[in-house]
């Protein structure tokens, strides 16, 4: 009994692994939404429509680069990675540091990798990705149209209620 | 009759004393060589990413506690401000960098520039002021110690770039203000500045000046068509620390295109060096000659001579 038992749990993990195959394999997994906060601070973090932009843009190259396997977007890129397969990790944090000043972001790349010397920090990652492909399609580009100011961002950028008084607007100017 | 002007006579002093100081000694203390700390950090300012959202300036209020501004960080109205006749805005005591936007020529959108002290290598300011109020760090920013500053803004006149300010407001004890490179906070442990850190498009990569330099220069060759082919500030005034890469042309963008590959100080070095001289050999030189001149010569002689003149006359 103890052994037909554990024939059929491994049968069924067996199953599992094959369904579990076969749709990472066929489907192209990805999430609907992405919750993008991790450097929250001044402004609440994104709810990412990923969904949305799966469907608004031709190729996950645009965003991904060379790491989701479908194609590269940029020419640059190519030269390496042309024909590149799904790779394990593919979020923006996976490569790009949030360390703004980490040695790797800005030279000594791993030998053999020497075109991956000048990576933005993740920070810059997100925006200059969102932020250059929606000044070309006319996206929203406001920075609070796409994460609400917290308090200490109000506090930070003396806006709010944090605004200097009305009188002092045009004070020691001129 | 040609009228002498006071920028003629300088010229022409500047041109003899550089005449007299051309001996090989002399050359081999030429400055222009040093070409900044070798370890020296910067910052590469790259003008295609920024966006203008003025983050930098109120990370830089907050991180050098200065004082509240006078509209908030995020009012965009300050793009349009005018200020005496025909000026952007610039620095000030209250605000050690600033943003200003720009509408290059056939371009289909604006364009943002930083501003702040670009820590030059051989600072103008600092070999202007006569108290040595200031000092180039080798970690490679240009600091001042504002105790000893007598307020004479000699290097308000000196910086090329119009960088350092002054608190007018104060009666008592009016000082220069500038942007410090965060050096005391930050960049003495190797941190970046606190705008560097803020920019959410990393407009600014913070490392050491000559790492930059290459990295400059590969956005350029890897992006021909989206950079103009010159570094602002890689040879500007004998090499800035803080230095740009931009996609318009430099002076579309406010920037001085004018300005010397020299350091400022090259402009008045040679002159400056033949003071001393002047002062030191020319006394006893022609003191010399006085007394050659009139040897053997009683004052007899003079009286007489000084007769005869006047009867001449």
């Amino acid at each position: 009994m103890v052994n037909a038992g554990k024939q059929l749990i491994t049968g069924l993990g067996v199953l599992l692994l094959f369904l579990v195959l076969s749709v990472s394999c066929y489907a192209m997994d990805f999430p609907d939404e992405v919750e993008i906060d991790s450097l929250a601070n001044l402004y609440e973090g994104v709810v990412f429509d990923h969904a949305m932009h799966v469907d608004a843009t031709e190729n996950c190259a645009d965003c991904h680069h060379h790491t989701t396997g479908t194609g590269v977007s940029d020419e640059y890129c190519a030269k390496c990675h042309e024909g590149d397969v799904e790779m394990d990790t593919v979020s923006c944090q996976d490569c790009h540091s949030a360390d703004p000043v980490s040695p790797e972001n800005l030279h000594n790349p791993a030998p053999g990798y020497v075109y991956h010397d000048d990576k933005p920090n993740l920070k810059a990652a997100y925006h200059l990705k969102c932020l250059g492909c929606h000044n070309e399609v006319d996206g929203p580009t406001g920075c609070e149209d796409c994460h609400a100011k917290t308090e200490a961002g109000e506090k930070f950028y003396h806006s709010g209620e944090f605004a200097p008084a009305e009188g002092a607007a045009h004070g020691e100017h001129e | 009759m040609s009228k002498i002007t006071r920028r003629k006579f300088l010229a022409g002093s500047a041109a003899g004393g550089a005449a007299m100081m051309l001996t090989p000694a002399k050359k081999a203390f030429a400055s222009g060589s040093f070409e900044g700390f070798p370890d020296g950090m910067g910052v590469l300012v790259d003008l295609t990413r920024c966006v203008g959202c003025r983050t930098c300036e109120a990370a830089c209020n907050k991180e050098q506690q200065l004082p509240a501004p006078d509209l908030p960080f995020d009012d965009y109205s300050v793009f349009d401000e005018i200020h005496h006749g025909n000026q952007k805005r610039r620095t000030t005591d209250r605000a050690y960098t600033i943003v200003n936007r720009y509408e290059p020529e056939g371009a289909d959108k604006p364009l943002y520039r930083k501003i702040q002290c670009n820590h030059c290598n051989e600072p103008a300011c600092l070999t202007s002021c006569f108290v040595n109020a200031y000092t180039k760090t080798p970690e490679g920013a240009v600091i001042y110690n504002s105790h000893v500053c007598v307020g004479c803004r000699n290097c308000m006149i000196a910086c090329p770039f119009h960088i350092p300010a002054y608190t007018y407001h104060s009666a008592i004890n009016p000082v220069i203000k500038k942007c410090i490179f965060c050096y005391y906070t930050r960049l003495k442990e190797g941190k970046p500045p606190a705008c560097v850190e803020s920019c959410p498009q990393q407009v600014m990569t913070f490392g050491k000046r000559k790492d930059l330099m290459k990295i400059a220069k590969e956005r350029i060759h890897k992006n021909p068509e989206k950079y103009v082919d010159h570094i602002y500030g890689e040879k500007e005034v004998g090499g800035t620390g803080w230095f740009y890469i931009s996609s318009a042309p430099f002076e579309e963008a406010g920037f001085d295109i004018t300005l010397p590959k020299k350091p400022i100080i090259d402009n008045v070095k040679d002159f400056l060096a033949i003071v001393p001289m002047v002062l030191t050999i020319w006394p006893a030189l022609f003191t010399g000659f006085h007394l050659l001149a009139t040897k053997g010569k009683s004052h007899g002689h003079g009286d007489d001579h000084s007769h005869d003149e006047q009867e001449g006359h």
